[in-house]
């Protein structure tokens, strides 16, 4: 039976995360004035930003994408391909493009599975070779971000269940599947593969990591 | 104070004793002390039991420096090395890893002192494209503060990390095929090796096993060229391995050799040193007990009673943070097989020790350090290596222990692993091991998967993990063990699911292991104990 690779894509293959994105987007408004402002309640919001990630990925999302509401789609869209070139590609670790590599070499099919959004991660995943991918979507009404996701929103247990019916779907045995994660909160992401391995972790994936004698590695 | 002669009184009495460094226990013999991981044991042996004893340590060169000079000037069957130099030639020397000398040695390690005389007669000769690789295989990475250690923070200063770095068997760009024996077996070895004028390789030779060819063929090469030996029908048929001639381990290395040597410009300089393990405030750890100055008593009840307080790691830093004080006992450079068959006469005068008969019982203290696990921790399936693996072909002419006897082991058998060094043995002992122990099955079915489970690539090539083959090739290091004896006792284990994983008894006591063994030998069995370390292997009469 087939097998994939599941990667976390923030913090795991590349160092740039979600909040880098939308600051990208904030530092490039349409005018100076929107741009300063946005870019300084974004900064403001950070430590409100880690507190509500430590705590809970849900609530993180809950307080974190409504920053979008409002943005155009067509404008997101248009600096997407600007966004990757300019801060993400130069942030891909090191270590990233070998591991997908070897990964590839195996058979193993390759599939993000991330809760950054689908604009910031078409052009990351071409670049990687990346086989499919599943993100977060904003809702867009007349053009234009209500600030809400689309379901399913792709955060914690999602990602697991997710994985287990594309598995199903994609006659792909989760038992000789790999998973990749930086965070605490694919803790059931990396719990239905066979081949769980903490990537840069935090401190908590580190400890459990030791408990459940996964394999650690950096990437950076 | 002043030290009290030695009680000889006390001492055993020779029973047509085949050797010096053979000792049978009697009824005033005093208790010997064994190894058990971090932890020294003193127990009572049965009375007639042989203990043997390495050799006292081999006097070391007045003057390495010198030797070293001589040997590369005096080369066996080679021009000497200032001959072979010429300006704006590419040289790489290759050094042995941390795997040897066990401990490591005090500073300065016999490599730091080779490679200082080789820079200097280098770059006397205009010779300034030289790179330095630490030939680990598919062993660790050595972390900088150790490679800093080994040669030293001159040298380090200057080559590291451009020019001083650890062989990558991974990197996709970094091999080379060399050819193919005639018994289908893939050389590859490290590129910049390959492409240099000339490899200058620096070996220590800590057990007979090392060294030769093996050192560039195996310490340079990749995971395809090493599965052609390291595996269960060669470990099989090699009686032992420690004995080069009846090694077909060695036999495959040396065809695998004559490939390289076809290729490659090796000028091989193979170092021996003596078994100067303990010296000074542990000196008394490779003393005959009978021997024992009250001095030394002291100094022993002190050191348990001090191990006996202090936790696991720290026990397991104070022992890894104390060099062997090994000297220098022979260089010589050259071709490969002349080189190594003057340090492998060299090895064994050191440690060959004439034994009549084999024995029933194999008592064996398993020690904090193995060649895996230096700066870390020894995790059971190195407990396993050291036993089945490392003790029972400590011999020539034939084993140690009658086939089908029992082997005792002394080790807590902790279930500890470090996840940096070892990430994919807690795998193999939590998954593999569980479902078999058969090491054909493990290697057709397992091996593969975990040598390319990028994983495990990741963290042999950026950190400082063994690669994802390196547990089975542990398994198969003790197959010979294992298809030979008839038991193996874990006495003093901690645990009972640790010798039952690898397929052996728990026993609580020394004491108690012996019982059961004679239990399963039947009465009045000869019993044996090798007194290691320091190294000592077996001359079989």
């Amino acid at each position: 039976m087939a097998a994939a690779a599941f990667y976390d894509l923030d913090g795991t293959l590349v160092r740039t995360n979600l909040v880098h994105a939308f600051a990208y987007n904030a530092k490039n408004q349409q005018g100076l004035l929107r741009s300063v402002t946005k870019t300084v309640a974004t900064l403001a919001s950070v430590p409100l930003f880690m507190a509500a990630d430590f705590y809970n990925r849900r609530l993180f999302n809950d307080i974190f994408f409504v920053r979008y509401r409002g943005e155009s789609e067509d404008r997101l869209r248009y600096l997407a391909d600007e966004l990757f070139e300019n801060a993400i590609r130069p942030s891909i670790f090191p270590g990233a493009y070998e591991l997908i590599d070897k990964s590839r070499q195996l058979g193993l099919r390759q599939v993000l599975v991330t809760g950054a959004l689908d604009l910031t991660v078409q052009p990351l995943a071409k670049h990687l070779k990346i086989d499919d991918y599943v993100t977060n979507r904003l809702e867009f009404v007349d053009g234009y971000a209500t600030g809400r996701l689309l379901p399913p929103v792709m955060a914690a247990a999602t990602k697991a269940s997710w994985m287990r019916i594309y598995a199903e779907k994609e006659r792909l045995n989760l038992s000789d599947c790999y998973g990749y994660s930086d965070s605490m909160s694919d803790l059931p992401m990396l719990s239905v593969v066979g081949h769980p391995t903490a990537v840069n972790p935090d401190m908590r994936l580190r400890n459990t990591a030791l408990q459940h004698d996964w394999p650690i590695l950096d990437l950076r | 104070m002043r030290e009290r002669q030695p009680k000889t009184l006390r001492g055993p009495v020779p029973r047509n004793k085949e050797d010096e460094q053979v000792v049978y226990i009697d009824n005033d013999s005093a208790p010997r002390i064994l190894f058990s991981g971090e932890d020294l044991l003193l127990e009572d042996l049965p009375v007639g039991t042989r203990v043997i004893y390495p050799k006292p340590p081999i006097e070391g060169l007045a003057n390495p420096g010198a030797a070293i000079r001589y040997a590369l000037n005096h080369p066996l069957d080679a021009e000497p090395l200032y001959a072979q130099l010429m300006p704006g030639m590419r040289v790489t020397i290759a050094v042995d890893d941390i795997s040897l000398p066990l401990p490591p040695m005090v500073t300065p390690d016999v490599r730091q002192t080779i490679i200082e005389i080789l820079l200097e007669l280098l770059d006397a000769n205009g010779v300034d494209d030289v790179h330095i690789i630490v030939a680990n295989s598919l062993h660790r990475k050595m972390t900088e503060a150790e490679m800093k250690r080994m040669l030293g923070p001159k040298i380090h200063n200057a080559f590291y990390p451009d020019r001083y770095y650890n062989h990558d068997a991974e990197d996709p760009d970094g091999m080379v095929h060399l050819g193919v024996t005639d018994h289908g077996e893939p050389v590859n070895v490290n590129r910049r090796a390959v492409e240099s004028d000339l490899v200058i390789y620096v070996n220590i030779n800590l057990v007979p096993m090392d060294g030769g060819h093996k050192s560039v063929t195996v310490g340079l090469c990749d995971y395809d060229s090493l599965r052609p030996h390291h595996e269960p029908e060669t470990i099989r048929a090699s009686d032992s391995y420690m004995d080069p001639k009846k090694s077909v381990l060695s036999t495959k290395v040396d065809r695998m050799g004559a490939i390289v040597d076809k290729h490659m410009n090796v000028f091989h300089i193979e170092t021996a040193l003596n078994n100067r393990m303990f010296a000074g405030a542990t000196a008394f750890l490779s003393k005959n007990e009978d021997e024992f100055t009250e001095i030394d008593r002291l100094k022993f009840e002190g050191m348990k009673w001090t191990l006996s307080k202090m936790p696991a790691a720290a026990k397991r830093k104070l022992f890894h943070s104390i060099p062997a004080q090994y000297q220098l006992i022979a260089c010589y450079a050259g071709k490969t097989e002349p080189v190594h068959e003057k340090i492998l006469a060299r090895c064994f005068e050191q440690y060959a020790v004439n034994v009549r008969g084999q024995a029933d019982i194999l008592i064996c203290g398993v020690p904090f350090i193995s060649p895996y696990n230096v700066n870390s921790i020894l995790n059971p399936l190195l407990v396993q290596v050291m036993g089945l693996g490392y003790f029972h072909n400590m011999y020539r002419g034939k084993p140690i222990l009658k086939k089908g006897g029992v082997m005792i082991l002394t080790h807590p058998c902790y279930d500890e692993f470090d996840h940096n060094h070892h990430p994919s043995y807690i795998e193999f002992f939590n998954r593999l091991l569980p479902e078999t122990r058969d090491a054909m099955k493990l290697r057709h079915k397992y091996e593969e998967e975990f040598a390319h489970n990028p994983s495990y690539i990741e963290m042999y090539r950026r950190g400082n993990a063994y690669h994802g083959a390196h547990p089975f090739f542990m398994w198969y290091w003790g197959e010979n063990g294992r298809q030979h004896i008839g038991k193996v006792i874990a006495a003093g284990a901690q645990n009972a699911h640790v010798p039952a994983m690898l397929g052996w008894d728990r026993a609580e006591s020394l004491t108690e292991a012996i019982a059961m063994a004679r239990s399963f030998v039947g009465p009045s069995p000869e019993i044996t104990m090798m007194h290691h370390p320091p190294i000592v292997m077996a001359d079989m009469e």
